[in-house]
């Protein structure tokens, strides 16, 4: 409790300890010797160990609660006996009440829905500075919190209490050591200097500082270089705002100030009262039992109380009678006058009595508004008592929030008494403490309540948590031959079909249009059949508003279905940003930037794809070109989702062969790096590896003959199924180097996947040089994902690494057979070119969001090495091995 | 191999006794000095002091101290006082 200048600390506590005797030295050494194996021992005690010393600590301390009260007052000449006896039960009674039930040995908190236990480690020694305000109080709190938590404490009390602390210490420590606790747990020094606080206080086997004293001695103790807990002065402004219950305000107010002679920091030092109420609030301090000083008396009183040259309070006033002041400054009071109540006009060196006044002085301020009220409260606050206690008295709940608000305040109270409300656990539900955090504001770690658990390191015991995933695709999809028909079923007023040039060409709406029920007013927005522009997604959106659309149809690859995606978005929260929408993410679900939810209109999205490979009708994926800032703008939100697909394969039959290649191989690597993705689950899983078996198997017939009608339907079916996992698992690095690799060189997305696909498996499968957290996954299993691809296929091998190896060949006979370059040097690109490219070429590749879910985390240099590997390209489908990459031994 | 030389099981309620007949043996032996701590699951304060004042006149006569069986709860507290170091442990 601070005393603050009560006490006029104003010797520093020096960290030297220079001067002190070899003697001393011993002796001080010998204490903490002793602490430092009570503290060990202590270790060792069960929660029900302590919970009896504890028990038996408290009813010691009430039973001799009077007796170390009159020590107290006796000693010290502070206060009032009567409630230091009623300071030394909340010590013992409430403290107990308070911590009996609360666990502090082992486990002492569970989380169970977050996976986290908290486990109790004692300190072990804790250096403690007492007040001279309240000496046995605070020693008796103290050591209950020490036992309750197994620790040992040396106990450094005011100079001019240290008797009555001592023998609350003998009475602590006999009866802890009666009931069990080891011997040494506690101490105190008797006689002793600034300079064996110093001592102690930077001692290696001290774990804690707990400085509950004057702004000398917190200083002294955060400036050890230990671990300290301080408090910090007081100055508590009261407002009693116009709403407020006068009676209970002013009984409480009296009852506080008066409370052991105002020692208690927390107590009310200047009440602000709003002018409505301002008279008669004085009146009812008259009425019971304060003196209201005139201006010559306020004066008389300054001049007496407070230190002209400090501006601080006189320590000849701490904790004296009301009476007894009046007399010493020449006022003439009743008998029996409680309060003497100072009215003042400021706050600052001008006005004296604005400080903190630990007697039963009170200052009043009649404030003309709330707003006067509040800022003068906050000079006041301001004006010694940052961090402190600041109270309310009020039924207007804006105003407690306002004040609140502005209050820098460890404790607000409302409605109760400053000083007996922020010890806790009388008025409110705050912890029980005689030690107030004051926070930053008064130089402080904490604004709690000191308590047990600021005796405590808490360790939290964090298990693995198995995060929600999730599988995400349109509810409806709708395949095989004729599965258009399906659209027959969703009624629409006004429906717009987004397509491209070649497909109206080919009679493909026209099939679509077919299906569409009787009514429904359609109108084709062609678009180039290229991935799509802002300018063009812009216009989509004009006319889904023109004809107030509630359907959209996109009919066509990715392109066509990407632009439909983001029309949607734009036409239902017209105010989206998809610049802000695209901001980079690491995972979907804890993304800065979150899709709108408000819409203004609404349209269900069909997605008919005419292309076997970007999977788009099932992915929440949409990218977009920024012609004018030569970018692509990739979003990614299950919003994005369209709400009905529909993959028919009539609409692929016409494919040529290059592209029937190229979106086959995209379909492929889809399945493959959602395959061995950090986020794959059993539910991707089975679609990755399904897609995987049809494209081996359906890929090169639908590329031989394209009007196999099987092939087509297989490979259709084979792309939406390996986007539903790559939907929800995503993709990797391949995806990254081939996003980069197309955009610099403008070549084809499925032909820049083909050119990496052999090398990122060969990557993958090896010992990876950094590993990337995946919280979803039980170790490192790329490779064993590959070998159980093999497997999957047929491919044979004993091994992993076997296995690995005859997947890659695999691979490479599959992209041979459709006709890929084997290099990227094959497509014409020089050697010289291609360096000068590798610089951008990593960089955005690094920055492509693709490699976040891969398994292995690729480092610039690695990215770089497989670009190479690419340019200088496989050889004819042989032996791929897992050249120049430690493999990862395991046999199958 | 150094020679165990004592070889003494310690009871949990009398560690303070036993520590000092075996400081009364010390004077006589070479080698180690093994002490079984299987049957002790607590320490008090008294034990400690004897057990860092018997470390103490071991490491004074060149006697290595064994310790078998500790309980790690009791391991924990001669961590904590600092003295895990003079002893040997073996489980």
């Amino acid at each position: 409790m601070a005393t603050s200048e009560v006490v006029q600390e104003r010797v520093q506590i020096s960290l030297a300890a220079e001067s002190l005797s070899e003697e001393r030295i011993a002796h001080l050494e010998r204490l903490v010797s002793q602490a430092r194996s009570a503290a060990a021992v202590f270790t060792q005690f069960t929660q029900e160990d302590v919970d009896r010393i504890v028990k038996a600590m408290a009813l010691a301390g009430l039973d001799q609660a009077q007796h170390l009260a009159r020590l107290a007052v006796e000693e010290t000449r502070l206060g009032v006996m009567e409630d230091k006896v009623i300071k030394n039960m909340v010590a013992t009674e409430f403290v107990y009440n308070y911590i009996k039930d609360k666990r502090t040995v082992g486990v002492i908190r569970e989380f169970p829905e977050r996976n986290l236990v908290e486990v109790a480690e004692p300190i072990g020694v804790i250096f403690s500075i007492t007040p001279i305000t309240n000496p046995t109080s605070t020693v008796l709190f103290k050591c209950i919190m020490a036992i309750k938590t197994r620790n040992a404490v040396i106990f450094s009390p005011h100079p001019n209490a240290w008797r009555c602390c001592s023998e609350a210490v003998k009475i602590m420590y006999e009866t802890a050591l009666k009931h069990g606790a080891p011997e040494g747990v506690f101490a105190c020094l008797e006689s002793h200097t600034l300079q064996d606080n110093a001592y102690l206080m930077r001692h290696k086997d001290v774990g804690l500082i707990d400085a509950t004293g004057g702004p000398g001695a917190v200083k002294a103790a955060y400036s050890s270089g230990k671990p300290a807990l301080g408090v910090g002065p007081g100055n508590t402004p009261v407002y009693l705002e116009k709403t407020a219950d006068v009676n209970t305000a002013v009984t409480d107010i009296i009852l506080s100030k008066t409370f052991d002679n105002g020692t208690i920091c927390a107590s009310e030092q200047t009440a602000v009262i709003d002018d409505e109420i301002y008279d008669f609030v004085l009146k009812k301090f008259a009425e019971l039992g304060a003196h209201v000083c005139n201006e010559k008396e306020t004066k008389l009183l300054a001049r007496t109380v407070i230190d002209a040259e400090t501006g601080f309070m006189q320590p000849m006033a701490v904790g004296q009678k009301a009476a007894d002041i009046a007399r010493l400054a020449g006022i003439s009071v009743k008998a029996g006058t409680k309060l003497l109540i100072a009215p003042i006009h400021g706050v600052g060196r001008e006005h004296p009595l604005s400080v903190e006044k630990l007697f039963p002085v009170l200052a009043v301020y009649r404030a003309k508004s709330a707003d006067e009220a509040l800022k003068v409260c906050v000079d006041v606050n301001h004006a010694g008592g940052l961090g402190h206690t600041a109270v309310i008295f009020s039924r207007d709940d804006d105003v407690i929030r306002r004040f609140s608000e502005v209050m820098n305040a460890g404790r607000i109270l409302v409605n109760s008494p400053g000083s007996v409300g922020a010890v806790g656990g009388v008025y409110n539900d705050l912890a029980p403490t005689f030690s107030f955090g004051c926070g930053t504001g008064g130089g402080n770690s904490t604004t709690d309540n000191v308590n047990i658990y600021h005796y405590l390191n808490i360790k939290r015991v964090a298990r693995r948590t198995q995060a929600h995933m999730w599988f995400r695709v349109p509810n409806q999809i709708y395949f095989n031959l004729n599965a258009v028909e399906n659209v027959r079923q969703f009624p629409s007023l006004s429906t717009i079909i987004i397509t491209n040039p070649a497909l109206e060409k080919f009679g493909h709406v026209d099939i679509v249009r077919r299906y569409l029920p009787e009514g429904t007013h359609v109108h084709v927005s062609v678009i180039p059949d290229a991935e799509p522009e802002i300018k063009v997604v812009m216009q989509g959106v004009e006319a889904l508003n023109f004809y107030k659309a509630d359907q959209i149809i996109a009919l066509g690859g990715g392109s066509v279905i990407d632009a439909a995606k983001i029309m949607k978005l734009k036409f239902e929260s017209p105010d989206a940003d998809l610049e802000e929408l695209a901001a980079p993410f690491l995972d979907l679900r804890k993304r800065v930037v979150q899709y709108p939810t408000e819409k203004t209109n609404r349209a269900r999205l069909i997605a008919i794809s005419t292309t076997s490979g970007t999977g788009s009708e099932v992915t929440p994926f949409a990218v977009l070109t920024d012609k004018a800032r030569a970018r692509k703008v990739t979003l990614a939100d299950y919003s994005l989702t369209p709400d009905v697909a529909i993959v028919d394969p009539q609409f692929v039959m016409s494919m040529p062969k290059g592209l029937t290649a190229d979106t086959g191989i995209d379909c492929l690597t889809h399945a493959l790096e959602a395959a061995v993705s950090s986020y794959a689950s059993a539910y991707t899983d089975c679609n990755a590896m399904q897609a995987i078996r049809m494209a081996f198997k359906y890929l090169p017939i639908a590329y031989e003959n394209p009007r196999d009608e099987e092939a087509r339907l297989m490979m259709h079916n084979a792309a939406c199924i390996a986007a539903m996992a790559f939907a929800n698992a995503s993709v990797g690095v391949n995806h990254a180097l081939a996003h980069a690799f197309g955009a610099r060189f403008g070549v084809a997305h499925g032909r820049a996947n083909a050119l990496m696909l052999p090398h990122v498996i060969v990557y993958n499968a090896s010992v990876p040089t950094k590993f990337l957290p995946s919280p979803y996954q039980k170790g490192y299993i790329a490779h064993k994902k590959y070998a159980t691809i093999a497997d999957l296929l047929g491919l044979g091998g004993h091994t992993i690494d076997e296995k690995v190896k005859n997947l890659v060949v695999a691979t490479e006979k599959l992209l041979d057979q459709l006709g890929f370059p084997r290099s990227i040097a094959d497509l014409g690109i020089s050697q010289e070119e291609f360096e000068r490219a590798m610089p951008e070429l990593t960089r955005l590749a690094f920055d492509d969001p693709s490699w976040r879910s891969n398994p292995r985390m690729p480092l610039m240099s690695e990215l770089a090495d497989l670009f190479w590997k690419a340019y200088h390209g496989r050889g004819p489908a042989k032996a791929a091995g897992v050249t120049g990459q430690a493999s990862l031994q395991h046999s199958a | 191999m150094a020679m165990i030389a004592v070889w003494l099981k310690i009871d949990e309620e009398r560690v303070v006794q036993a520590l000092q007949e075996v400081e009364e043996q010390l004077g006589n032996v070479e080698g180690e000095v093994a002490l079984d701590f299987s049957s002790v699951r607590r320490i008090d304060p008294s034990a400690l002091r004897a057990l860092e004042r018997f470390a103490g006149m071991a490491d004074d006569r060149g006697v290595k101290v064994v310790l078998r069986g500790v309980d790690v709860g009791v391991y924990k507290v001669l961590k904590l006082v600092k003295i895990g170091s003079r002893f040997l442990f073996v489980s």
